[in-house]
Parts: structure tokens; sequence; C-alpha cells
């Protein structure tokens, strides 16, 4: 065989050899490396060819979408019964709310997301007035929300499915947060008072499980207050979801505070800057960064423990889901009512996880070469 | 001295709790224009919130006729839905003003919760539900069983009692909820499934086939479910009483909603019709109310046996038999005091 000859540098590249691109390649180095993925991929692919036609068979192929009650819905098909959760699509969205006012639940949710927009992208135009308006938005919300000032007034044991989810979810990470970041703070401070407290704090919250504190809320509160003084359930339910993420939250940010190298405390110092300064400027940029993952951690965490509220009676998607089941029309649909708060639980899971990976990438300056 | 002092104030705040539930409820209630009821977050055919979001069932209608009878309109209720272990804080911290929540009266309940119950609105009782396959027709042919029930419960020593006391044996596979009990006994994981009677009726309905599934006759225990009150105004508690009383008399007497304007226009020649219309005697200044009391509930909610087969009744997916629920001219045991 008879070769070309090149000068030095001027050979052109050759093409890679064809067993290491294309499918074929990347079926064999992903799943056939060895016979033990080789057993890993056979049996995957098995699972997969069971489930996969059998759940599409249920939940499209020969499933019902309307009907009138669940035996309409089998006399049409032997699968899931979509119909249910159609007919109770707005319970589980609004809850109890006056029909004829839903209409500000769906403006306070559109103005959430005007609001989030700029807090969330840096790059958004007009920032700066975005960020007032996310500023103004809690009190919009709660005038919304709850009427009076030429709304009507809507009580707060109106509220429930997705949107006293939101409520709650939105509320506790929002006070969480800077709540968790000044007890941190407090946490490292010199000052014993403000150490003692904030540690205090801390372990009190964290050391009790979220259930006691919403019974404690629900019930205890009642009887050391005046008959005549209701305090709203859902308030006391706000307070107790807050205060219990923001220990949690303090420890995640404690953990970045730590992280930092002592320099960076001590150069803040030698600069000259007061306290609040150096926090602002040098010490939480960093710890925070670093703690982004914990931090979305635990607002998951936060947002997915709001199904709790159903114990005391509160009825969050899962308590109208429950609810609903008992309707004599539609008994024995669980599967249905759970997959659809499953897949409701995780767009908005999902949503927050893939925005912190966005941010930590954003921020990774510095470090990743 | 700290400590004393801390004792003090939390025995003073507790006993100023006391003090303001013993304030009238009937005027708290009339002030704010709506009755505060406890209800169950949901159970088939007692209390469930349809598309709407408007609440309906068995309970919900005893909630709403105390309603009309103290405002007069059967809406103006809130509903407060409570889980199994909030219902009676709820009601004892004045958050509930009523209560009617498939609740058996039990003796603790009374008197340790400081609870006082209002008539007996529906006898239930535990029993199985079987696959009508296996031929069984009777509990005591249970021998052998694998039975599906909820631990922690009072029907799991029900259980044991009645297995024992007939001398057979049986397995027990434990659940937690209702909702996997189902799942548990469609899927052949037990024999029979024991619960509440009128549970058991909702889980059947809830079942692919429920024609092959039967409910043996046998009820092996006690579980009087009514209405309750907290301790410590006894007007409250007879409104509530009286309520439940003149919806099970109205059938009694055969005045239902349908015929209640017709019957109640004028006194008539039944003395005891007369009382419960209010053309005859001042039955409603005995409780606080006005003498039309009654007939706003028959009116608005209907009698005893209209709200029985609303929601529960052979016509509805439940289907549950009127059995010792009927009145004890038919052969039940449902025997209200009569107004007078």
């Amino acid at each position: 065989m008879e070769q070309s000859i090149y000068k030095p540098g001027e050979h052109p590249n050759l093409p890679p050899p064809s067993n290491t691109v294309g499918p074929i390649a990347w079926v064999r180095t992903n799943l056939l490396s060895s016979p033990t993925n080789i057993v890993l991929t056979v049996l995957s692919i098995w699972f997969l060819y069971e489930i996969i036609p059998a759940t599409l068979e249920w939940a499209f192929l020969d499933a019902a979408f309307t009907g009138e009650s669940r035996d309409e819905c089998r006399a049409k098909a032997g699968g899931a019964c979509w119909a249910f959760i159609g007919e109770r699509f707005n319970l589980f969205t609004y809850g109890f709310y006056p029909a004829e006012e839903r209409w500000r639940i769906d403006l306070t949710f559109v103005l959430l997301c005007v609001a989030l927009l700029p807090v969330l992208w840096d790059r958004c135009p007009f920032r700066k007035y975005g960020l007032y308006f996310a500023c103004a938005f809690p009190f919009i919300a709660g005038w919304l929300l709850l009427g009076g000032f030429g709304l009507t007034p809507v009580d707060t044991d109106e509220f429930g499915g997705f949107m006293l989810t939101l409520v709650i979810g939105v509320t506790g990470i929002t006070f969480s947060l800077p709540i968790g970041i000044l007890l941190a703070l407090g946490r490292q401070s010199n000052l014993p008072v403000v150490r003692v407290l904030s540690v205090g704090f801390i372990e009190f919250f964290r050391g009790v499980p979220l259930i006691t504190l919403l019974f404690v809320a629900s019930t205890m509160l009642n009887y050391f207050l005046p008959t005549g003084t209701t305090f709203d359930l859902l308030l006391r339910v706000l307070i107790m979801v807050t205060l219990f993420a923001s220990a949690y939250m303090a420890e995640v940010i404690r953990g970045g505070l730590q992280a930092l190298p002592r320099g960076q405390y001590e150069a803040a110092d030698s600069m000259g800057l007061k306290y609040w300064t150096s926090m602002r400027l040098i010490i939480l940029p960093q710890a925070l960064k670093i703690s982004i993952p914990g931090i979305v951690n635990t607002f998951i965490g936060l947002y997915k423990d709001t199904t709790l509220v159903i114990i005391i009676g509160l009825l969050d998607p899962l308590g109208v889901g429950r609810s609903s089941l008992a309707d004599t029309k539609w008994t024995g649909l669980s599967n249905e009512m759970y997959l659809f708060v499953a897949i409701f639980f995780f767009i908005s899971c999902f949503g927050m996880s893939r925005y912190s990976l966005y941010l930590e990438k954003k921020l990774a300056t510095g470090y990743e070469r | 001295m700290f400590k004393s002092l801390k004792i003090g104030v939390i025995t003073t705040l507790l006993s100023f709790a006391v003090f303001s539930a013993n304030a009238a409820t009937l005027d708290d209630v009339q002030a704010r224009g709506e009755l505060n009821c406890v209800v169950t977050t949901g159970l088939a055919g007692f209390a469930a919130p349809d598309e709407n979001g408007r609440w309906d069932g068995f309970d919900v209608d005893f909630c709403r006729a105390v309603a009309a009878a103290v405002l007069g309109d059967g809406e103006k209720v809130k509903f407060v839905p409570s889980t199994g272990k909030t219902r009676f804080t709820l009601l004892n911290s004045g958050e509930g003003d009523i209560l009617f929540r498939n609740t058996t009266e039990t003796m603790s309940r009374d008197a340790d919760l400081k609870l006082t119950f209002l008539p007996i609105n529906y006898y239930d009782g535990q029993g199985f539900l079987i696959r009508k396959a296996y031929g069984v027709s009777s509990a005591k042919d249970l021998n052998g069983a694998s039975v599906c029930i909820q631990t922690g419960t009072t029907t799991e020593l029900n259980l044991a009692d009645f297995f024992r006391a007939n001398d057979m044996k049986y397995e027990p596979v434990n659940i937690e909820t209702n909702e996997e009990g189902i799942a548990n006994y469609s899927g052949n994981r037990c024999d029979a499934y024991t619960t509440d009677a009128s549970g058991l009726a909702s889980t059947r309905a809830a079942l692919d086939d429920p024609s092959a599934h039967i409910i043996l006759p046998e009820i092996i225990s006690k579980e009087p479910l009514g209405g309750a009150v907290r301790h410590g105004d006894d007007q409250w508690a007879d409104i509530g009483k009286w309520v439940v009383n003149a919806i099970i008399n109205a059938e009694e007497l055969g005045v239902s909603s349908a015929n209640v304007g017709e019957m109640c226009a004028s006194a008539g020649d039944n003395p005891s019709i007369n009382r419960l219309c209010g053309t005859e005697g001042d039955a409603g200044s005995w409780i606080g109310l006005d003498n039309k009391w009654a007939v706003r509930v028959i009116e608005q909610i209907g009698n005893y046996g209209e709200i029985f087969e609303r929601h529960i009744g052979p016509n509805t997916p439940l289907a549950l038999e009127r059995g010792l629920n009927a009145q004890w001219t038919d052969g039940g045991i449902l025997y209200a005091a009569p107004i007078r």
C-alpha cells in the first residue's frame, strides 16, 4: 500500500477511528462496556418494556377524558379516569376561593412572575424598576388575595389547592432567606447575647418536627388567646413554616460562611470596612455563592413540606384530592389524583433545581478552569 | 420565684380561655352571622366538597340544619375541616362552634375531653366486607381468614375480641388508611376487610365491581355517631340537641321539606306536629330562638329520612339500608325525645 508523503506540519487531520464515534460507539462505551453493564442494560430494557407500554395504555390510550362520574369513565375505558381531574381542576387550583373572585388569584400569579423576573434574571430590561416592584409585590399580593380597600374580603380559610401551596411556599422562601442570613451571622457574632439567642432559636426550631410546630400553631396557641381574638390560622402556619425554614437556612449559610478562608475576613477588616459593609461587599456574596445548592435544597424541602398542613385541616392539593375522593361520584380514583399532584410538585421543584444549576454556572468565576 | 410566676401566668391564661369559652355561643354565632362547624376533611357520603367547593353530605346537612335554626339560613356555615387528631381541640379552643364529624360517642370523650354529645344521628358498627365468590354468608364462617385491619383503632380490638369469643383464628393484615385498605383488599392480599359498616359501604362502592362483594350481616361493635359541643354552654347544647331531635321527630310525624309549608301553615289536629311547627306552645323561646326554628330546618334541609336518602341511602353509591337507623316505629332504634 502506497502512502502519501507530507511535509512536517502539513499532515491533514484524519477522521477518528470508526469505533470511537457515532451511535454504535456510544452504545458500546456506555451500555455494553463490560459483562456487568451488558446485564444491567438488558435488565433495564426489559424493565422499560414492561413499564412504558402499560403506563401509556393506562394513562392515555385506554383512558377516559370525559364523563360525569367514575361509573361513566369505567363504562368508556379501563384505564385512567382524567375526567375526575378535569371536573375538579378549579378546586385543585383555587381551593374554596369564591368563583367570581378567582381572577384575583390569576392576576396575583401573573404579577408574581413579573416580580420574580428581575430578581432571578440580572439582565432583565428595566431591572431597577422591576426590583422596586418585587419589593412592593408582597403587599399587592396580600391585598389582592385577602381583599378589602375596594375588593370583596375573602377569608383565608377559603384558600386551598395549588394556590395555598404557592402562598405558603413563596412566603416561606421569601422570608426564610433573610432571616436565615441574620441568624447565621448572629451565630458567629462576637456579642454573647446575639450568639446565644441565635443558637437557641436555631437549635429549638431544628430540634422540633414541623408537624409539632403546626399542631402548636393550630391548637395550642388558641388556648392562650382569648376566644374573641381570632388570630388567623393561615398566618400562624406561615409564621411557623417560615421560622422552621429559617433555622435550616441559617445552618446552610453558616456552612458557606465557614468555608471562606479566614483571610477574607481579615482582608475586609484591614480595609477598614465596618461590619455590615464588609459582610455586604465581601463575605456574604462569596458565602451565599458557595451555599446555593444547600439553599435551593432547603427551598425544595420547604415547598414539599407544605403538604403537611393537611394534618391540621388546611386543604392543600393533596387535601383537596383526598376530600374529592370522598365524593361518592369519584371514589377509588386515588392513582389519578396522586399522579396529578405529583406532576405539579415535580414541575415546581424541578424548575427550582434547574434555576439553581443556572445560577451556579453563572457565578462559577475563578474556581473552575 | 420565676418558675412560680410562669406557672401563674399560664394558669391565668388557661382559666381565661376556659371562662371565655363559657360565653354564650348563641350570641357569638348570631353576632358573627356564621356558624363554624367542624367536619371531616372528607368521608364519602358524610362530608365532602363538590366540584365547586360546596360541602355536601350527611354530617354537613346537620351543620346546615343548626345554621337554619339559629341564623335562619342553612348556607351561613363556615366548614372547619378537621382530622381525627384535631377535631376536639378545634371545638374546645373555640374555632368551631359545633362538631358533626362521624364521631363515636364514648365515655372518655364525653367526660374526659369535656364534650357534650348531641343525640345520636347515626348508629354505626363494625362489619366485614368479603367477596361473594367465597360463598360466606356469616362472619361466624370466617375461621382462618386473613383480615385487613386499620392499626391503632378500636376496630383492631373489636376484631380480636370477636374472633376470640367465637373461638376462631384469623390472620391480620395491618394497614394504615382506608385507601390502603381498598388497595390491599382489591389486590387480594386479604380475604376480608373490616371497619365501620358505613365505611365498608363506601369502600365497596369504590371497588371495580361492587356487586361482586357483600357486607356480612354481623355487626361486632357499637359505634353511635353524633354531634358534639364543648362543655360549659348548656343553652347551646340544648339548641344542638333539639335541632337533631326535631329532624328525627319530623320524619316520625310525616313532616318533610315537601309538605312542611302546608302542614305548618296553621295549627292542625295533631298537637305534636303543632308544637314542632311552632303553631302551638312556645318551644322556641325555651332554647332562645323563635318558634319557627324547626320549620326552617325542615324547609331548608328536610327530615331525617330525606337527609339519609340524599347522601347514604339505597339510591346512592353507598347504598346503606336504614337498619338500626330506621324509626322505632319501623323496627329501628331511632327514638327522639318529644318536643313538648
